[in-house]
């Protein structure tokens, strides 16, 4: 047979990417168990930091176990419902309709004192960002903050995973006058319009620093009634 | 097993006919990945696995490529083999292959894999072709390591993560120099490397 043909040659192309594909199809589910395991010591590893409480990835589950006391989930109104908060993928809940998100809640005991772990998710520039929040008991104060990327520019907007950034959300408050206000994350001697809670954006990662502002307005909005129970349990 | 020829194909790379520093390729990995000791070194582990079975496979099959499109099969070959090294880090090595994230697919893009496999591996025997990227592979890690090495000691402090330089350095005074850690400073580290080596080999300096 002519092996410059064209026949030839597309059914040599044809032989050689089913034989490729197979074998790639075949490792991935060959891997797929333990892949999903280190995913999930990841993200316990990053929920702990929220706390934090820095974690390896060997005393990870470990940890876990000792300050996550309890999780459920709630909806909009702040009612729990039924379901696995471990196992919620924020990126498919927020393409959802408002009232039907199921927004995991995540109860902590960090020094005797009941903190709750809220995820967040949301873009910037390049792809997706995320993180977790831990707020206070009174559900309004930071108690703590993690924020992650898939592929920001580093040096620029990948600074916002490094605890120089998310350190600067302690303490900040979500509520002011009993209205939910979220944090601003503005440029170096600006000054947010509404009054709220403020931190530094990162210089050269505008858009990024724009994402995380609205990944944390948009995000925990949504637990705003359930927040605002919290905060009248308290009174 | 070893014929003269072989022992040439295979010990080449480190010196003469180093892919870095004489050939000038995969520069693009070596200074995105070289801020760390222990990402450099996986780094050149995956890029020696995939350039040498690479090299294997596109022997074994020279004959049977239709020219017109020996690139394209070169490609699914290596793209193949770089998932294959993906999906293994992520089971296996879960925090390194964060820190790589990207580049482990960019493998697929470094000049030396499509070097070596246009140049040798369609022309040569396997057992040749595999030696071939074994010592082209190695010669890429020994220059990705030593850059790493000079970088995190200088840069962090540190090798492999464990404290080198002692305290008393730091209450002395001593600061880590952060520039290293940018990556501007990998290219100046490499084109040192081969000022030190071009001086050491007369026959590499180019006549005017």
């Amino acid at each position: 047979m002519n092996k410059q043909g064209n026949t030839y040659t597309i059914i040599y192309i044809t032989a050689l990417v089913c034989v490729v594909g197979a074998v790639l199809a075949w490792v991935s589910l060959a891997l797929k168990p333990k892949q999903d395991e280190n995913v999930r010591v990841d993200k316990m590893q990053q929920m702990l930091s929220s706390i934090r409480v820095p974690s390896e990835k060997d005393n990870a589950i470990a940890l876990y176990e000792q300050y996550v006391k309890d999780s459920y989930v709630v909806n909009v109104g702040g009612e729990r419902i039924d379901g696995d908060a471990f196992s919620i993928e924020m990126s498919s809940e927020i393409k959802k309709e408002q009232s039907q998100r199921r927004l995991p809640v995540f109860v902590c005991e960090v020094e005797g004192t009941t903190k709750y772990i809220l995820p967040v998710y949301g873009a910037g520039l390049w792809g997706p960002i995320w993180g977790y929040v831990s707020l206070n008991a009174d559900g309004n104060t930071i108690y703590g903050a993690y924020f992650s990327h898939q592929g920001e520019t580093p040096g620029l907007g990948a600074e916002i995973a490094k605890p120089k950034f998310s350190d600067q959300f302690r303490g900040k408050m979500l509520f002011k006058d009993g209205e939910f206000k979220s944090v601003a994350v503005l440029k170096k001697g600006q000054k947010p319009a509404g009054g709220e809670d403020y931190v530094d954006a990162i210089t050269g990662g505008t858009i990024t620093s724009r994402g995380v502002q609205s990944m944390i307005m948009s995000c925990l909005s949504d637990y705003q009634e359930f927040l605002k129970d919290l905060q009248n349990d308290k009174k | 097993m070893f014929s003269k020829k072989d022992k040439t194909v295979f010990f080449n790379p480190f010196s003469k006919n180093n892919p870095v520093i004489v050939q000038v390729l995969g520069i693009c990995s070596a200074l995105a990945v070289t801020a760390k000791l222990e990402p450099a070194i996986v780094m050149g582990i995956s890029v020696t696995a995939v350039l040498a079975f690479a090299n294997v496979i596109i022997s074994l099959i020279r004959n049977s490529v239709p020219t017109s499109v020996r690139i394209i099969v070169q490609l699914v070959v290596v793209a193949g083999l770089v998932i294959i090294v993906d999906q293994v880090l992520k089971a296996y090595n879960y925090e390194v292959s964060k820190q790589l994230s990207v580049f482990i697919g960019l493998i697929i893009t470094n000049c030396i894999l499509m070097g070596r496999l246009e140049a040798f591996a369609l022309a040569n025997k396997p057992w040749p072709s595999f030696l071939d990227g074994i010592g082209n592979g190695l010669g890429y890690s020994i220059i990705l390591i030593i850059v790493a090495a000079v970088r995190e000691l200088l840069g962090s402090g540190t090798l492999m993560g464990y404290q080198v330089i002692p305290q008393f350095m730091y209450d002395w005074g001593y600061e880590n120099n952060g520039l290293m850690i940018l990556p501007p400073m990998a290219l100046i580290t490499v084109a040192c490397i081969i000022w030190v080596h071009r001086s050491r080999n007369k026959d590499l300096q180019e006549k005017n």
